[in-house]
């Protein structure tokens, strides 16, 4: 694997508290990698010490295959760092601030003008170039931020909880615009609360909690680990239920909604039998549903087993 | 990208501030203005000073040194707002010098202390302020003042970085009053009581005030003591020292956001 961001052994304290504690990670050149955890997981400690904002307590990082230890600078001219807060400046307007942040990465006036331009037109931001940010809404200064980000096409894009506070159109703006960003070869990597996100957007996901990774994969591979597929049968009268449910291991009756839910290996397979089983005690289901866990329950299952395992 | 360029491209971004919100310098200014028309009319009618003269003459150098001393409350804003925005973190994260950001602070305050100083020269000689000497003492004189802001700054930077809460800018606000007005920028020190004069000479302030008004021709208020003699040395040395003491405190604060 071609990784452009590996984190070994990470560790950060503030006080008492660890808030990394053993971070690894290791993203794909060009994906898209969701950092996914509850608030005070040390998310967005794990983000500034890959950007170089912060010094670590031990461990070794690369972003973009330099040292973020020894060659901050280099990495700086290589990354892109959108924060929790929108932090651009509210009193500039849009072209502004994205003229001061190119002419900062060591573009010429005309350069940075250029380039704030094509951002701009980029962003859907055009029209809204000269007026000053406070103005914008919260979808807009986010694209802004993310713009600013983008100036010198970072081989490396941080999004510390980039749609936090957003509403649904401005989440959707925004992954788009991380879609785009991922498709022109940056790798990003997108801290979140919101499993949902990282579903929608991530090739790739960690599952964060007390400071260290406590599982990854494929938002697929980590449904799967909760035990494969749910089907779910609703039958017309609740007689049935358990007659229906005996057939099958992993049953559970939820009489009141005339539903029986299997835990299944494989969905297909097993949907196939469970409409056999049906046919032949002669029940005609209301509703027949496959789903596979959602990443809800497969945080919730994984965070809880790291609390008894701590 | 040299740190000198980058804390231009910072300054600017201050500077553009200005013209996006004028009221804000605008308020600022007439916020001098004013104190300098209730000192100088209002309580100045009432004020003697020692030695002899005007009290507009004496008043317009204190008036000048004040206003370099209220500039730390900006100074800490500024600083405080930007890092608690994230937008100090934003600037960390570019490929630029670490004194950038301190340095476009620098540039943009004193762009701002700079224009604050001409109005005051202005509005006093609008109000019959006069200076009765050389431009090389007046060109001197201007350059103390500025030095002191210059000192003072890096004590706002210092504590803008610092201490981040709102109430950091609250705090300041308040003491800059007590700190403002325990000099001879408005009174001379011997109408003080003793022990209170000695505090209000040995402040920072009071070495500039009066060395503003010896170089401009206007009467010190002062009969003897160590300003007496040597004001213009002493308004060298303490914003030397300030600077000496607070630039690495500020360089160590900005180090410190790594923690």
């Amino acid at each position: 694997m071609n990784t452009s961001l590996a984190a070994d052994g990470l560790r950060k304290r503030y006080g008492e508290v660890r808030a990394l504690d053993g971070f690894d990670l290791a993203v794909a050149a060009g994906t898209i990698h969701g950092l996914l955890g509850p608030n005070g997981a040390g998310k967005s400690t794990a983000v500034k010490a890959l950007a170089t904002l912060i010094d670590l307590d031990g461990g070794a990082a690369r972003v973009a295959g330099l040292d973020v230890r020894t060659q901050g600078r280099q990495v700086r001219e290589r990354i892109g760092l959108i924060g929790q807060n929108a932090a651009v400046d509210e009193i500039l307007g849009g072209r502004q601030n994205l003229v001061m942040f190119g002419r900062l990465y060591g573009l010429g006036k005309a350069a940075a003008r250029e380039r704030a331009d094509q951002l701009l037109a980029r962003f859907g931001l055009s029209a809204a170039a000269d007026r000053a940010v406070s103005t914008y809404s919260g979808g807009m200064r986010r694209r802004l931020d993310i713009a600013a980000g983008l100036i010198r096409t970072p081989a490396v894009l941080f999004l510390d909880e980039p749609t936090t506070g957003l509403d649904p159109r401005g989440r959707n703006d925004v992954w788009e615009t991380v879609r785009e960003v991922a498709a022109g070869g940056t790798t990003v990597l997108l801290t979140t609360q919101y499993l949902d996100e990282a579903d929608q957007l991530a090739a790739e996901i960690s599952v964060m909690n007390h400071g260290r990774i406590i599982a990854s994969g494929t938002p697929e591979a980590l449904k799967r680990r909760l035990g494969g597929d749910r089907v779910t049968v609703t039958l017309p009268s609740p007689d049935a239920l358990d007659v229906l449910a005996g057939r099958f291991a992993n049953a559970t009756v939820d009489a009141a909604a005339r539903t029986v839910t299997f835990e299944v290996g494989s969905g297909v397979v097993a949907l196939a039998e469970i409409v056999r089983v049906l046919d032949q005690l002669g029940l005609t289901p209301e509703d027949l549903v496959l789903r596979r866990p959602t990443l809800d329950e497969v945080f919730l299952t994984l965070t809880a087993a790291g609390e008894v395992a701590r | 990208m040299t740190t000198l360029r980058a804390g231009w491209v910072i300054t600017l971004r201050d500077l553009a501030h200005w013209v996006r919100q004028p009221w804000t310098p605008i308020f600022g200014l007439l916020f001098t203005i004013m104190l300098l028309l209730v000192f100088g009319f209002l309580f100045g009618g009432a004020i003697a000073v020692p030695g002899g003269g005007d009290y507009i003459t004496f008043l317009l150098p204190g008036m000048m040194a004040l206003s370099m001393l209220f500039g730390v409350e900006a100074t800490t804003t500024a600083m405080a707002n930007d890092a608690r925005k994230g937008i100090t973190d934003r600037f960390r994260s570019l490929p630029i010098g670490s004194a950038s950001v301190s340095l476009g602070r620098v540039g943009a305050d004193m762009a701002n202390s700079a224009v604050e100083l001409l109005v005051l020269i202005l509005g006093g000689l609008l109000i019959g302020w006069r200076i009765s000497s050389d431009p090389g003492s007046v060109a001197l004189a201007v350059l103390l003042l500025l030095f002191l802001r210059f000192s003072l700054l890096w004590v706002g930077i210092f504590v803008g970085l610092s201490f981040r809460g709102e109430g950091t800018t609250m705090a300041v606000q308040v003491l800059v009053w007590p700190i403002g007005f325990l000099s001879t920028a408005i009174v001379s020190a011997e109408t003080m009581p003793g022990w209170l004069g000695t505090i209000a000479s040995w402040n920072p302030l009071s070495a500039t005030a009066t060395a503003a008004r010896e170089l401009y021709g206007n009467p010190t208020g002062i009969t003897s003591g160590p300003l007496a003699d040597g004001a213009v040395w002493l308004a060298v040395a303490w914003p030397l020292l300030i600077t000496a003491v607070f630039l690495p405190l500020s360089a160590r604060a900005y180090r410190r956001l790594r923690l």
